[in-house]
């Protein structure tokens, strides 16, 4: 009742009305009103440049082929009978090259709107989702495997088991130590670090230890690739983000107030560590599937949440879907690069993603309005 | 008068050390009371123990007869309203998104209309519609403090707590935050509690002071009867020369009379 009361008192001294006395909006309402315009206007632009160069990269490789006919091919693959295709070019399309595909954008997006809400929680823009010390972790897990055999999964995926396990046990580790002492951001951060140190450390004994041809696997590994996706990890990579994703970008609100402190967040109704925990214990569970699949393809969950931070601002409801979409574009076209660059030479995609991903976020930097990415 | 906010049997510490030992407090409704007091008295603590940013050992703090201590965070958000002492650090934000904060307890993912109308009244209320789209962290700290405090009014409660508002003010954005304060409580029924190290503001501004020390209150009442020789001396351990103008207490700090307690 107090309530109604009060509203009523500021509606009656400054007037309910959306326009200033001469009728208009005023500069600020029409300024604001853009710019939500705008931030759509991108993240539709953006979807639509991800499903365009994604066409584009498909007709990429060694059986040549036009863009019509991919599009063909995908149309024909889920109303069967719409159009006429030729059958190497479904093979090709379908079998090898979409995989990758589907893999470099699920996998962008993923490393993308996890750095994004990393950097959230842990109130550090220098945080990606290897700041827990996921990478060292899941390189560890790959180093077992390589040095002493030692496998959770058998054939083809004994590599993947060992990675994604020790990539949660690693992260699980951190964030429990930090749920021990509040969890705020900056035992988050120290710890991960710390634990980062040990296992790279280790790392660097079983390396010491390992033959040339177990090195070679930890190493190849280590640069990132996306060469050895199929079906069944895009799958699982499919299924990880439809489950985490969601609770992710439901947590958008919860993610500005944190960016206000934890105090004030705490204030305005938001458990600050609770949501830490969950979002860091969502993220990690994303970032190890990905990089058990695709190894340590680092830069793009750093850079990407940047991009987006220097383009739309940092209203996570809008920032983290940005992210995904920069992270996507990003690694799609990295992937494409390595690809096809040499020829029939396929090289590691986190390579030639550092590669473009610097300078194009070093000329951002320099060509940037902001000079202050955090304050 | 009818309690806004009362206090009964708090108990608090840090580690090992008690800031509050069975602390009482009354605040009756659309006042504003500065607590006042020494460095480590206890203010910033009290607040926030109040709006449960610091989780009481024990003890009952109830806000229109609710029990903050059996709410969860949301409803609380609902009741109490804070503006924390010194500015936001962070991913910069613009004050349009600032001030929506304040709207959490409402909003759902999408957001609203009417909480988006919300916070264009706030601004306009408090004068700073123009500044909206500008960034928080390139205002100016008066300015930067109308933000938080409109802020806060977004989160439509009926009770503010303010932590050192006038801290890092010139004068004149002294007098302009607590005109402010004071034209809310009286035009909109707000109960405002202010944590203040300025003696001279708080007599000035507010309905009734309550000086601490040592995590106690030491004297409750009106500026005239709270801001005497003795209990400054009592309190900061100084002796003051006090003067009246229009009535209010004006205190001139002169000297230290020992070593503080």
């Amino acid at each position: 009742m107090k309530q109604v009361n009060r509203q009523f008192t500021i509606r009656s001294i400054y007037g309910a009305g959306k326009k200033t006395k001469t009728g208009k909006f005023s500069k600020a309402r029409v300024a604001h009103s853009h710019a939500l315009w705008k931030k759509a206007l991108f993240l539709i632009s953006l979807a639509a440049l991800l499903v365009l160069s994604a066409g584009v990269i498909l007709t990429l490789g060694q059986v040549p082929m036009k863009i019509s006919d991919v599009y063909c091919t995908l149309v024909n693959s889920l109303v069967p009978g719409m159009f006429t295709s030729d059958e190497l070019i479904t093979h090709v399309i379908l079998k090898i090259r979409l995989p990758l595909i589907l893999g470099a954008i699920i996998s962008g997006a993923g490393l993308g709107m996890c750095g994004c809400v990393m950097q959230a929680v842990l109130k550090n823009p220098m945080a990606s989702p290897f700041t827990l010390g996921i990478s060292s972790g899941a390189h560890f897990g790959v180093s077992i495997g390589a040095v002493f055999g030692v496998t959770i999964l058998n054939g083809p995926y004994f590599l993947v088991g060992n990675a994604f396990l020790c990539a949660l046990l690693c992260s699980g580790f951190i964030i429990s130590l930090s749920a021990l002492r509040g969890a705020t951001s900056e035992t988050m951060v120290l710890a991960g670090i710390a634990v980062n140190y040990l296992f790279q450390a280790t790392n660097q004994f079983l390396t010491y230890i390992a033959d040339d041809e177990q090195r070679n696997i930890m190493s190849l590994w280590g640069m990132g690739s996306l060469s050895s996706l199929n079906w069944n990890g895009v799958c699982f990579l499919l299924i990880a983000s439809l489950i985490c994703l969601p609770l992710i970008l439901s947590r958008a609100w919860d993610l500005n107030l944190m960016t206000a402190g934890d105090e004030s967040a705490k204030s305005m109704g938001v458990n600050a560590g609770h949501i830490r925990i969950l979002i860091m214990t969502v993220s990690s569970l994303l970032v190890a599937a990905i990089v058990s699949f695709v190894g340590v393809i680092g830069f793009v969950g750093l850079i990407a949440p940047h991009m987006g931070r220097m383009i739309l601002g940092n209203d996570h409801r809008y920032l983290i879907p940005a992210s995904g979409g920069i992270g996507a574009a990003i690694l799609l076209i990295a992937n494409a690069l390595s690809m096809n660059i040499l020829g029939s030479v396929v090289l590691p995609t986190g390579i030639i993603m550092s590669m473009i991903g610097v300078p194009l976020f070093l000329s951002l930097i320099l060509k940037g309005k902001r000079k202050e990415f955090w304050s | 008068m009818i309690n806004k906010l009362s206090i009964k049997n708090l108990n608090f510490g840090y580690h090992n050390k008690r800031i509050f030992k069975d602390f009482f407090m009354d605040v009756s409704d659309g006042q504003i009371v500065s607590i006042v007091g020494p460095n480590g008295s206890g203010k910033s603590t009290l607040i926030k123990c109040i709006d449960s940013i610091l989780q009481p050992s024990s003890g009952d703090v109830t806000v229109d007869r609710d029990n903050i201590g059996k709410m969860n965070r949301v409803d609380i958000a609902k009741k109490i309203a804070y503006v924390p002492q010194g500015s936001m650090r962070g991913f910069p934000n613009t004050v349009f998104d600032v001030v929506l904060m304040g709207r959490r307890p409402y909003l759902s993912w999408r957001g609203d209309k009417r909480d988006e109308e919300k916070v264009w009244e706030v601004l306009r209320l408090l004068g700073i519609e123009d500044l909206a789209m500008n960034y928080f962290t390139e205002l100016s700290g008066g300015q930067q403090q109308k933000v938080l405090i409109a802020r806060a009014l977004a989160q439509e409660t009926g009770l503010i707590l303010l932590d050192e508002p006038t801290s890092n003010l010139d004068v004149w954005h002294q007098i302009d935050v607590m005109e402010i304060l004071r034209s809310l409580v009286r035009k909109q029924r707000l109960t405002a509690i202010i944590a203040i190290h300025d003696l001279n503001m708080a007599a000035r501004f507010s309905d009734k002071i309550m000086m601490m020390k040592k995590g106690r209150i030491i004297a409750s009442g009106a500026p005239n009867d709270v801001m005497t020789g003795q209990n400054l001396e009592a309190v900061y351990g100084i002796k003051a020369n006090i003067r009246f103008t229009e009535d209010i207490p004006f205190i001139i700090p002169m000297t230290r009379i020992a070593a503080r307690a």
